[in-house]
């Protein structure tokens, strides 16, 4: 994977990441490996731009609810396209009030004689800016439902989002969705299981992803910042000399170790197929985001004015790093996940 | 194998609660967001199932006993 993190801090600056990449990245066997190997390849991007692992994330978010929860037909149309890049996922779950709780969506699909209708406004849509094809969460009488909606239909307005704190090379978007129709086929899963299990199966997926590509931010600002420390010499002497600052790299470098290692677990429940690998997965999720970020924040304090300079690396990864402790459940949801976990294990065993 | 035991043993633990036969687990709000795919990850992985897009439907899953009626007629099959 030929990357370069300085083309990255250019696609930072300019608001997006070129859509010829998105070939580039399908050249390699990106969706359909194991999970050990999503992850690796979710690091080794993450490690050079967290927007690019971002179109990762939601490819693989959209093309695991559909390989789980699509229909024979759903599959084999659009599978292969997600994984040839042909297709651009994007993944409309947000609303303005409807972030943690999106049992609380707005937005309506109406069933018809000749086909559905869908209508609603969707938030912070990665790659909503290029996506061809988007997984829409609604409500269908009453109920929670997905629904596919291609960009190209009549009435799907994207509205590019620019300037926002992290991720801004990802192309995010607001979506509206002004009175869509699209077939009936294009409905994912009976209503009632849009959300418990389609939506569930794409953020478990995303939250998946998201860990590793924490786990690269993390290995490339210890990286960077081990670099800069041996070789940026003050009064004649390396940072690395400093004691203060070997604390600093000692405490990132654990920080960064431990989050591989739980991802690496999260890996390996989810190839088991146990109960727990979402539980695990939360935990891997919620150690990677924080490794991210503390680690980013002390790169950027060791390599001083290189790290605040527009073209640094881990002043990048400091900013999305911060996005990565909200997007996917919040530290804090993280937490009551966890702990409701830990709760169901020690009444498992009294 | 007592699929009946098994599942009650399950939600029991899942829901911090003896949860009854016939009682809908869902509907009384006794489990998280995420408990719904853990519900069918645990119920392939013990009993050697799948749980397809065909098999979605609310009445199959509520319940203990109508988890079990599922159980065994996919186990059947």
């Amino acid at each position: 994977m030929e990357l370069d993190p300085a083309e990255a801090a250019l696609w930072d600056l300019s608001g997006g990441f070129p859509v010829h990449v998105v070939k580039q990245l399908a050249s390699h066997d990106w969706l359909g490996g194991t999970p050990l190997a999503l992850g690796e390849f979710c690091a080794e991007v993450g490690a050079v731009c967290s927007s690019l692992r971002g179109l990762v994330t939601v490819q693989a978010m959209v093309s695991a609810a559909l390989s789980r929860w699509g229909t024979a037909a759903q599959r084999s149309h659009w599978l292969p396209r997600l994984a040839a890049g042909e297709e651009i996922a994007g993944f409309a779950a947000t609303e303005a009030n409807a972030g943690t709780d999106l049992s609380a969506v707005a937005t309506t699909i109406e069933a018809g004689p000749d086909g559905l209708t869908v209508s609603g406004e969707k938030r912070w849509v990665t790659c909503g800016g290029i996506a061809t094809l988007l997984l829409v969460l609604g409500v269908l009488d009453g109920k929670p439902a997905t629904v596919l909606v291609e960009t190209d239909r009549a009435a799907v307005h994207l509205d590019p989002v620019q300037d926002q704190l992290g991720m801004r090379a990802a192309h995010i978007a607001h979506v509206r969705l002004d009175q869509v129709r699209v077939p009936r086929e294009n409905l994912v899963a009976p209503p009632g299981f849009g959300l418990s299990h389609v939506v569930a199966t794409a953020l478990d997926h995303g939250r998946f992803t998201v860990a590793w590509g924490c786990v690269g931010m993390a290995e490339a600002c210890l990286r960077d910042a081990a670099e800069h420390a041996t070789t940026r010499l003050q009064a004649g002497i390396p940072l690395s000399d400093h004691q203060l600052v070997r604390s600093m790299l000692a405490r990132a470098a654990v920080d960064t170790d431990n989050a591989r290692l739980s991802c690496i677990a999260a890996a390996q429940s989810r190839l088991d197929g146990a109960p727990n690998a979402i539980a695990r997965t939360v935990m891997a999720k919620y150690t990677a985001s924080r490794a991210a970020a503390a680690v980013s924040a002390d790169a950027v304090q060791i390599l001083g004015s290189a790290g605040i300079a527009p073209d640094s690396r881990a002043g990048r990864f400091y900013r999305d790093a911060k996005v990565m402790q909200i997007i996917e459940g919040a530290d804090q949801v993280s937490e009551l996940h966890i702990a409701d976990h830990v709760l169901r294990e020690h009444r498992r065993r009294t | 194998m007592d699929v009946r035991a098994e599942l009650t043993e399950f939600l029991s633990g899942a829901t911090g609660d003896r949860i009854g036969p016939d009682e809908d687990y869902f509907a009384k709000g006794l489990v998280n967001s995420l408990f719904a795919l853990e519900l069918v990850t645990f119920v392939e992985r013990r009993f050697g199932l799948a749980v397809e897009v065909e098999d979605l439907d609310l009445d199959h899953f509520r319940t203990i006993n109508r988890l079990t009626d599922f159980v065994r007629m996919k186990t059947a099959a």
